[in-house]
C-alpha cells in the first residue's frame, strides 16, 4: 500500500517537473508589488495603504502595475509571499510592516536588481530601503485640539505596544496638548495589540469611566470612535478620518497620506534616482495630515492649530523642542535645543504628565 | 428518512486504506469546483494549487520545510489517540517547546559546540512534555477531561510566549519590538540544500516518524496502550494500568510537540516571537487520521497538509482568494474522510418511506 502511494507521489514529482516553471513576463509596467497583513478593509493600516496604492497608480497611469496580496502573517510565511512577487517579475516591492523585515531582507538578498522598501525597520540592504513617517507632528497638532477642548484636564491615551514609534506620538500629543493648557494628564492603557476591536472598546470605557472625557488611540480599529460617539464623548481618530463612525464625537485624526509617498518613491525606481538611503518623511513632505477639526471645536482654536501645522511645515517649529522633561523631572531636551533624531528613534521614556510606567 | 445506516459485518481492510487516499482526492476536487463557483478557471486553480507551489528544487524545499513540524506532532498524537489519550494542545506544547529550546539558545549565545543543538532539542522535548503533563496530571488525579485542559493550556503557553518576548527575552537591540535576538550559528538547524530554505528539521521528523513506526509495530508497551485505550476492561483484566496509558500518551505526544517548537525556532525562524506557529499543533490532528494513526503513512499525510498550506498562500498570491482558502480545504479534507471512514464502517440502505422506526433494531438513523 504504502509503496502504491509513494508511486503516486513520484508520479506526481514527475509530472510537476514536465510541466516546467512558468516564467515571468518582463514587459514594459514596471510591477510593484505590496504585501499587507491585514485584508483591505474600510479603514485603517491596510485600507490606507492600498489607497496609497491606488492613487500612485491613477497618478503614474501605463507607467506601472501594482499587485497587492493583503492578509500576509508575519513571520517565516511572508518570504514566499514575497519571494513570489519577486519571481513574477515585479520590481519594486513594498512590505507595509515591521513584522516582514528579516523576510524582505532575506528576499532582497536573492534578488538583487529588485527593489524592496520595507516600513518602519531597521534593517536595509544595498537594494532593500526603510521607510516611516513622522507621525509626532500631526500627533502634536491632534494633541493641540485635545488639550484645547478638555474640561477634565486629563485625556485618555489607548496604546499598543510601549515601542519608540509609538512613544514618539504620545509624547507628541501630550506635548501639544500641554500647550494650550499646562495641567493636562494623559492616562495611558495598552491593549497590547495593533487591532483588537473589543479590548480597544474595553479601554476607551474604562477611560471614560475614570473621568476622561478625550480619548486618543494608537491602535487601528474604529471601536474607540464608536465608543466615543456612543457615550457622547470625545476622540482623536487615528490612521484615517473615522468621522463616518463618529460624526459628533471626532475632533479631528492623525493620518498618513500614502498616495503622496507611493508615487514619489515609486517614480524615483522609474527614472532610476531610486537609493537606498532610509526614508523619515515629515509633514512638510505631504504625506501627513489630521483629519478636518471637528465643528465642536471653537474657530480660534482651530486657527492656532493651523498656523502651527504651517510653522512645521515650514521647519520653524519641532515638536519635541525644549525644555522638555520626562516623567521622573529629568530634563531631556534642554531649553533651545530640539532633540536629534537618533534619540527620537530610540525613545524610551514618557514625557512629564503621561501616566503610565514603561516596562524596564 | 428512508435512508438507513447498518453496520458492515466486516469493513475491507483496503478500503480502509483508501478511504483517505479517496477523502484527499475528493477535496482536491471540491476544492477546484469551489474556485470554479467563485469565477477561477478550475484548471489553473488546481495548477497553482497543488502543482506551481512545487513546481521548482526551492517550492520542494519549502513543501519540506513545512511538513517537518507537522509530520512531529502528528506523530506524536497518533501514538497518544492510538491509546484514546485525546491530546488537542500539541500547539501549545510545541510553543513550549519553542520556549525551552529558545531559551537554552538565547543563555548559550556565545557557545560553538556541537552539543548545544541536541540540548536545544531536548530542552524543548522536555518542556512540550512538561506542558502535557499538567494535563496527565488533572486526568489522572481528579479525572479532568484532557482534550479540555490540552486545548485550554494552548492558549496560556502563547500568552506565555508573548510575556516573553515583550519583556524579559526581548532584544536589546531591536528598538523594542517583540522578538529576541537571533539565534547564532551554533544553534541553528544547517540547510540541507543551497538555493532552499529546507534545513535537518525534516530529517530529524522522518526519523522520529520511522522509530514511532516500529514503536507502535514491535514493541509490547505500544499493544498494551492500544488495548488500553480500546478495551479499558480487558486491559485492566490484564494488568495494564489505564492511567500509566495516559501518561504515557500525553508525554510522547507533548515531547514530539515540543520538538516541533524547537526544529521552527532554530530553523525555520531563527528567534523567538510572539507566533512561532501558525496552526501546525491543529493541523496535525487531522494529519493524524488521515494517516490512520500509521506513522509511515502520516510522513504522507503531513506532506499533504504542507502542500495545502503552501497552495493556499499561492493560490492568494497568483489568484488573489483570500487565505480562508486553506482552512476551508483542511475542513473538507476532515469532512470527506469522516464520511469515508462512515461509509467504511457502514452501509447504507434504502428502507422505503412506509417502514416504521420499530423495525430498525440496532442500526443508526441517517
Amino acid at each position: 500500500m504504502i509503496r502504491i502511494l509513494m508511486r503516486c507521489v513520484m508520479a506526481l514529482v514527475v509530472a510537476v517537473a514536465v510541466m516546467g516553471t512558468h516564467s515571468a513576463n518582463a514587459g514594459d509596467p514596471l510591477g510593484v508589488g505590496f504585501v499587507y497583513f491585514s485584508p483591505v478593509g474600510d479603514t485603517g493600516w491596510t485600507a490606507e495603504h492600498d489607497k496609497g496604492r491606488l492613487e500612485m497608480e491613477a497618478a503614474l497611469g501605463a507607467k506601472v502595475k501594482a499587485k497587492i496580496v493583503e492578509n500576509v502573517a508575519y513571520g517565516p510565511d511572508a518570504l514566499r509571499v514575497i519571494r513570489q512577487l519577486a519571481a513574477d517579475g515585479h520590481k519594486l516591492i513594498y512590505t507595509t510592516s515591521f513584522g516582514f523585515m528579516d523576510q524582505t531582507l532575506e528576499v532582497a538578498g536573492l534578488y538583487p536588481d529588485i527593489k524592496f522598501m520595507h516600513l518602519d525597520g531597521y534593517k536595509s540592504a544595498e537594494n532593500m530601503g526603510t521607510y516611516s513617517l513622522r507621525y509626532y507632528e500631526p500627533s502634536y497638532l491632534a494633541g493641540m485640539v485635545a488639550g484645547a477642548t478638555t474640561k477634565s484636564d486629563t485625556i485618555g491615551y489607548v496604546s499598543s505596544f510601549p515601542l519608540p514609534a509609538v512613544l514618539q506620538i504620545i509624547n507628541g500629543f501630550a506635548l501639544g496638548a500641554q500647550a494650550m493648557n499646562p495641567d493636562v494628564k494623559i492616562k495611558v492603557i495598552e491593549v497590547n495589540s495593533w487591532y483588537d476591536p473589543g479590548r480597544e472598546r474595553e479601554a476607551t470605557d474604562a477611560l471614560f469611566a475614570q473621568g476622561v472625557d478625550i480619548v486618543a488611540h494608537v491602535t487601528d480599529s474604529s471601536a474607540p470612535t464608536l465608543s466615543a460617539q456612543r457615550t457622547g464623548k470625545l476622540v482623536i481618530g487615528f490612521h484615517s478620518d473615522r468621522s463616518k463612525f463618529g460624526p459628533d464625537s471626532q475632533l479631528t485624526a492623525v493620518i498618513p497620506v500614502w498616495g503622496e509617498f507611493y508615487t514619489r518613491v515609486t517614480k524615483t525606481v522609474l527614472d532610476g534616482s531610486w537609493t537606498n538611503a532610509p526614508i523619515w518623511d515629515p509633514m512638510s513632505a505631504g504625506v501627513l495630515a489630521i483629519a478636518p477639526i471637528g465643528k465642536m471645536v471653537p474657530e480660534d482654536i482651530a486657527a492656532k492649530v493651523m498656523k502651527r501645522q504651517a510653522e512645521i511645515t515650514a521647519g520653524t517649529f519641532h515638536p519635541f523642542q525644549g525644555p522638555i522633561k520626562d516623567q521622573a523631572g529629568t530634563v531631556r531636551v534642554k531649553d533651545g535645543e530640539t532633540i536629534p533624531d537618533a534619540d527620537l528613534y530610540s525613545m524610551n521614556w514618557y514625557v512629564q504628565g503621561v501616566e503610565a510606567t514603561l516596562p524596564e | 428518512m428512508p435512508i438507513r445506516l447498518e453496520p458492515r459485518a466486516a469493513a475491507s481492510r483496503w478500503v480502509r486504506y483508501l478511504a483517505p487516499v479517496a477523502s484527499a482526492l475528493a477535496a482536491m476536487i471540491a476544492g477546484t469546483l469551489l474556485f470554479f463557483f467563485i469565477g477561477h478557471d478550475p484548471a489553473e486553480a488546481f495548477y497553482v494549487f497543488f502543482v506551481q507551489p512545487v513546481s521548482d528544487l526551492y517550492g520542494l524545499g519549502e513543501l519540506f520545510l513545512k511538513t517537518a513540524p507537522i509530520l512531529l506532532c502528528a506523530t506524536g498524537l497518533a501514538i497518544g489517540f492510538r491509546s484514546n489519550v485525546w491530546n488537542i494542545g500539541a500547539e501549545g506544547q510545541l510553543i513550549l517547546g519553542a520556549i525551552c529550546g529558545g531559551s537554552l539558545a538565547l543563555a548559550f549565545d556565545s557557545v560553538q559546540g556541537w552539543w548545544l543543538l541536541p540540548a536545544m532539542f531536548l530542552a524543548g522535548g522536555i518542556g512540550g512534555m512538561a506542558w502535557a503533563t499538567v494535563a496527565a496530571v488533572l486526568r489522572v488525579r481528579f479525572n479532568a477531561n484532557e482534550i479540555l485542559v490540552t486545548l485550554m493550556l494552548t492558549y496560556i503557553a502563547g500568552l506565555f510566549l508573548s510575556y516573553l518576548v515583550y519583556g524579559p527575552l526581548r532584544s536589546p537591540t531591536g528598538f523594542n519590538w517583540p522578538e529576541s535576538t537571533a539565534f547564532h550559528g551554533a544553534a541553528r538547524l544547517p540547510r540541507l540544500l543551497d538555493g532552499t530554505r529546507m534545513n535537518a528539521g525534516i530529517l530529524l521528523a522522518l526519523g522520529v516518524a520511522v522509530a514511532a513506526w516500529v514503536f507502535v509495530r514491535f514493541s509490547y508497551l505500544s499493544y498494551q496502550m492500544e488495548v488500553g485505550g480500546k478495551a479499558v476492561n480487558a486491559a485492566r483484566y490484564a494488568g495494564f494500568g489505564r492511567n500509566r496509558m495516559i501518561w504515557l500518551g500525553l508525554l510522547i505526544s507533548g515531547f514530539c510537540a515540543g520538538l516541533a517548537g524547537v526544529v521552527e525556532v532554530a530553523g525555520t525562524i531563527g528567534k523567538l516571537r510572539e507566533v512561532v506557529s501558525p496552526g501546525y499543533g491543529f493541523a496535525a490532528i487531522i494529519v493524524a487520521y488521515i494517516g490512520r494513526l500509521n506513522p509511515l503513512a502520516i510522513i504522507l499525510s503531513s506532506v499533504l497538509m504542507a502542500l495545502f498550506f503552501i497552495g493556499g498562500e499561492q493560490a492568494k498570491v497568483s489568484l488573489g482568494v483570500p487565505s480562508a482558502i486553506t482552512g476551508i480545504f483542511q475542513g473538507t479534507l476532515l469532512f470527506f474522510l469522516l464520511m469515508s471512514d462512515l461509509l467504511v464502517s457502514y452501509r447504507l440502505t434504502w428502507v422505503g418511506f412506509a417502514s416504521n422506526s420499530a423495525e430498525g433494531g440496532g442500526a443508526v438513523d441517517g
